[in-house]
This record gives C-alpha cells, sequence and structure tokens, in this order.
C-alpha cells in the first residue's frame, strides 16, 4: 500500500472541533471529541492526525496520546469500515457471546481486532451495552442488535 | 392524565417509538418546571426534592435533595456551578438509563432544568456513553426542541433564569461512571478519579461546584414538582419513597424492565414480571443490582427491593438491574467473567485495584483450568479484603470483590469442585 502524505486535519475537521470548543472552559476539554471527529472522517487516528489535534489543542501530543489509548472507543491502528462490536460482559456471556464472537471471526476469517482482508470489518469486544434482556448483543457500526443468533450473523454480515 | 402509580415510564410505548415533545407536554410535561421556576425559590426546590425522599439512582443511593443543598450558594451570584447528568450506564447487567434516553429525553432535560435551577447552574452537561448512538440522536434532537420552545437558552419561561445543556459523548470507560472520574473525562483528561475532600459538590468541574446526578434520578424530578412531596413519597412500599426501574436478566422466562414502587419484593419481579426461569433451568442466586453487587440466594426471595432492605439481606440496590444465575451456569465462571470485567476496566490508578484485580483472574482462571490449590481460596478471599472499602483510591476495586467474596461464601463447594478435581488428576498421574 502506498503511504499517504499527510497534509493536515481537513477544514472541516478543524470547523467541526472549533465548535465544540465553544461548549467548554478550556480548549483541552474537547481532546476525545476531537479524536472522535477524527475516526468519523479516518475511522482511526494515525500518529500525524495525534499532533496536529494536539497542536490545535495546545496540549502536548504526549498528552494527548495518554487520552488516546486510555478510552475503547479511541482506535490507534486502522480498522475496517464497519466495527462490530459483540458484548462479552455478564448477560451475554451467559447466554453465548462466546460463540458469537467465534461465529464472527470464522466469518470473516479474523482474529479480535484485525481487520477482514476486504478492508470492510474488525471485530472488537466490549462491556455491557445496556441491553442485557435481549442478550446477547452485538453492536454493528452505530447500530445496535439484539437476540443475537448464528442466522443473525449471517444477515449482518450479508452472506 | 397523568398515569400516577408509573410517572417515570408514563409516555414510554410498547411500539418503543419515542415521545415528542408535543406527546410529552400533552401529559403534563415541563409542567414541573414551569411551577418550580415561577413559583418557587431555588431553596424551596431543594427543600421540595429533600423532603421527597429521592434518592440517588446510580447505585450509591445518597439523598439528591440533600446533595444539592450542600452547594455553596451564598457568595458571590456570578459564581460559575455546574449540573452533570450522569447517563454513562455500563455496570454490566444495567440497562435502565438507555430506555429513559431513548424513549422520553424530554423528561430528563426538565429534570436538568429543574435541578440547575435549584443550585442555579448556568451550564449544565449530559455525559453519555459512546455507545449510546440512538440516545444521543434523540437526546441532541430534544435538546434543540427545547431550546425553540424557550425552555432552555436565555430567559427560560420569561424568567431571570438561564440555562444551556451541552451533550458530551464519551469513548468507553466504565471508570466513567464514577463521579470524580467524569469530571476528568468531561475536562478532556484520562478518567482517572479525584482525591475527595475536596467534593465535587464544592470544587468539581475545573474546580467550581459541580453536582452529578443519575439521568434517572433526575427523571423523578419534574414529577415531584408536578404532583407534590406528598404524592411521591406515597409511591414506595417500603421505606424509601418513589418508583424505580427494576430490571432482570438472564435464563428468564421474560427477562425485562419494569417501573415498580420502591420497596417490591424480589419474587415478585423474577417470578411475576419476568415469568420465573426459563423451563429446565432452575434459580441458584443473583445479583441484584448489577455486577457490583453481592450474590443473594432463593432464601432472599422474599426480600424488598430498597435500599435498606437489600443491604440488611447483604448486599445493594445497586442499579436495581438483577442479574440471575440458574443452576446451569458455573457460579466459579461467571465470577470469573465480573473480574476479568473489572480488571480490564481498572483505570490503573492506585495499585491495589491494578495489580490485585489481574491477580485475582488469574487465581480463577488457573482453579478453573484444574491447576488451582485449596490455599488459592484464602487467598482469593485474602484479596476481597485487601481491595475492599477503604484501601483503595474509589469504588471500582471494592465494588468488583462484591460477587467475588459472596460467591465464595455462597458456592465455596463449586471452587472446590475444581481443585478437588485437580488432585484427583495429579494423584492418579
Amino acid at each position: 500500500m502506498k503511504k499517504q502524505v499527510f497534509e493536515g486535519l481537513s477544514s472541516a475537521e478543524i470547523d467541526e472541533i472549533n465548535a465544540e470548543m465553544s461548549h467548554y472552559e478550556d480548549k483541552m476539554a474537547v481532546s476525545i471529541e476531537a479524536l472522535k471527529i477524527v475516526q468519523k472522517y479516518r475511522r482511526w487516528v494515525s500518529d500525524e492526525c495525534l499532533i496536529a489535534v494536539a497542536e490545535l489543542l495546545e496540549i502536548s501530543p504526549t498528552q494527548l496520546e495518554a487520552v488516546a489509548t486510555f478510552y475503547n472507543l479511541i482506535y490507534r491502528q486502522p480498522v475496517g469500515k464497519t466495527i462490530i462490536h459483540y458484548c462479552n460482559s455478564v448477560t451475554c456471556w451467559m447466554l453465548g457471546s462466546d460463540q458469537v464472537q467465534e461465529c464472527l471471526c470464522r466469518h470473516l476469517n479474523v482474529e479480535l481486532g484485525e481487520m477482514s482482508a476486504d478492508g470492510e470489518y474488525t471485530i472488537l469486544p466490549i462491556v455491557c451495552l445496556g441491553a442485557c434482556d435481549h442478550a446477547p448483543v452485538v453492536m454493528v457500526g452505530d447500530e445496535l442488535r439484539l437476540d443475537i443468533t448464528e442466522d443473525a450473523v449471517n444477515e449482518i454480515l450479508g452472506r | 392524565m397523568e398515569k400516577m402509580d408509573k410517572p417515570l415510564t408514563k409516555n414510554i410505548r410498547p411500539d418503543r417509538a419515542f415521545a415528542t415533545l408535543a406527546d410529552y407536554e400533552s401529559t403534563g410535561g415541563y409542567q414541573g418546571l414551569r411551577k418550580a421556576i415561577t413559583e418557587l425559590s431555588p431553596k424551596e426546590v431543594q427543600q421540595w426534592v429533600k423532603d421527597s425522599g429521592l434518592r440517588g439512582r446510580g447505585g450509591a443511593g445518597f439523598g439528591t435533595g440533600l446533595k444539592w443543598s450542600l452547594v455553596p450558594m451564598d457568595a458571590n451570584v456570578l459564581q460559575t456551578r455546574y449540573l452533570v447528568a450522569n447517563a454513562d450506564e455500563m455496570e454490566p447487567g444495567a440497562f435502565k438509563d438507555r430506555l429513559l434516553l431513548e424513549q422520553d429525553p424530554h423528561q430528563l432535560i426538565e429534570g436538568m432544568i429543574i435541578a440547575a435551577y435549584a443550585i442555579q447552574a448556568k451550564i449544565a452537561y449530559i455525559f453519555m456513553r459512546g455507545e449510546y448512538h440512538l440516545a444521543a440522536k434523540r437526546v441532541e434532537n430534544a435538546l434543540q426542541e427545547a431550546r425553540t420552545e424557550g425552555y432552555l437558552g436565555e430567559h427560560i419561561l420569561n424568567s431571570e433564569f438561564n440555562l444551556q445543556i451541552y451533550l458530551h459523548t464519551s469513548a468507553g470507560r466504565y471508570i466513567c461512571g464514577e463521579e470524580t472520574a467524569l469530571l476528568n473525562a468531561l475536562e478532556g483528561k484520562r478518567a482517572t478519579p479525584r482525591a475527595k475532600p475536596p467534593f465535587p459538590l464544592v470544587s468539581g468541574l475545573w474546580g467550581k461546584p459541580t453536582v452529578v446526578n443519575n439521568v434517572e434520578t433526575l427523571c423523578n424530578v419534574p414529577h415531584i414538582l408536578q404532583n407534590g412531596v406528598e404524592w411521591y413519597q406515597g409511591l414506595g412500599r417500603g421505606s424509601d419513597q418513589g418508583t424505580k426501574l427494576f430490571g432482570a436478566s438472564g435464563r428468564l422466562k421474560y427477562p425485562g424492565l419494569w417501573e415498580l414502587p420502591m420497596g417490591t419484593p424480589i419474587r415478585e419481579i423474577i417470578e411475576e414480571h419476568a415469568g420465573g426461569m426459563r423451563d429446565g433451568y432452575k434459580l441458584r442466586g443473583f445479583l441484584p443490582g448489577g455486577a457490583s453487587t453481592d450474590f443473594l440466594l432463593p432464601e432472599h426471595l422474599d426480600v424488598l427491593m430498597d435500599y435498606e432492605a437489600v443491604a440488611k439481606a447483604g448486599s445493594r440496590l445497586g442499579t436495581g438491574t438483577l442479574i440471575v444465575l440458574d443452576d446451569k451456569t458455573c457460579p466459579v465462571q461467571m465470577v470469573l467473567n465480573l473480574e476479568q470485567f473489572f480488571a480490564q476496566e481498572s483505570c490503573g490508578w492506585c495499585t491495589p485495584c491494578r495489580d490485585g484485580l489481574p491477580w485475582t483472574v488469574t487465581l480463577l482462571k488457573d482453579i478453573i483450568a484444574g491447576k488451582g490449590r485449596i490455599e488459592d481460596l484464602d487467598t482469593l478471599a485474602g484479596l476481597t479484603r485487601m481491595l475492599g472499602p477503604g484501601n483503595t483510591f474509589c469504588a471500582l476495586a471494592p465494588g468488583a470483590m462484591e460477587p467475588l467474596q459472596s460467591a465464595l461464601k455462597y458456592f465455596r463447594e463449586d471452587f472446590e469442585r475444581y481443585i478437588v478435581g485437580s488432585h484427583a488428576v495429579m494423584e492418579s498421574s
């Protein structure tokens, strides 16, 4: 793969980050929103993006890296177009989250955290998604999917 | 007309279509706010909520009105104060706030405006976990509607009171639900808890007085103002006031979530509302209020779901969402799943939690793999003390020890079976 030349954050990214800043007393407060805005456009946060965001917020890249590596939904390596998060907390575990994970990974032929060969998917575990009365559950991109079975996995993956 | 016995869910329809502003107003929505702002002083609103007996629904159960009354109000009228709604629901087994956020967002917003008026905060935040995408969309829309209708912004309902509410969506970490960790997260930092004192009520967000209330707590507030303290007190069945969202999950016939009076017996929730266990399964125990509460047994089914009764039985009401253990699920493996969660979600700030939780996981894994020794059970019991209240920086590790300590007490034979089994293998080899 050819290495992309980093030309800085886009004006759309910068505008959105600046808009969030007006909600807080302090620029650093938007660090998480800023990283999420970058991810909305680029799926993950590269070193170059991290440094550019740090400059915009007037904090050190190390400070921002401390934040980026703390939160589960900030990705510091490339991820697929759609991330499928499967819940592995207690009720989903009891009702078959291990099988859900096995099924997802087998169908896509990936390990956890790995991007599928076509770049479409990454499978990651997630803590309780707050739908325990419909366990096991997964989140496909932004969408919560309930009562997951092998058939539901096939349908989600379109096969 | 308001359905008087189920104030929190009266707008929630079986088809799960969400309540619009018009729906919300048609059942009395924003009348509580009108009364607070036009008829009562901030101090009087605090007193109403104090008198109602409302206690925090996030798990700790601190008196809501009392919390508000501890905010320094005297000094300087220009003093900035903040209100934060804790919508970071991430306790395994808890699924109550998502319903309130997705189905009736104006109820939370009205509760927040009244709370902000009571403490004279001009800026409020909703701190919502990043995974609640649908809730975020609906809350953002509802905030916009409330601004357009004059419930939010400058001169609310033609009064002198101004308030802005901003939605902050987080990026996932259980520790963000801890109120001081939440404040650090809101300031854009790692969500490590802060030392207390000073308490956030005095020095919170950017060092300013800050009240953090759970979503469900705030959703109670409009109804107290609208229908009065006496009405609210009449809703509870035990020693606590009001209603609560109770849930049950696991191998039940009809797992779900129901608004019921505080003090509803556990048996009624599990056997009537959830329809009892699925065919072929027996009830072995349950965590009454989420992952960080002690196991209780079938003999505790007649305990009332309120703060005191559950505490007396040896556990905590927590979030009020029961996780049921059936007779075909191994309690040791269930505890391992819980401890893996807590070990992963530890922020790493203090040593007992950072090192003790992974150690707990290792011991449990070894036991399950048949490599455990009987002394390991003493080590685990020792860890429940070392990671218990008073030895850690925040409540995460003590919470993590609750299911473990009660499992060691109630399900010891299940632990021993793995160990005895492993010895038998060793002897025969």
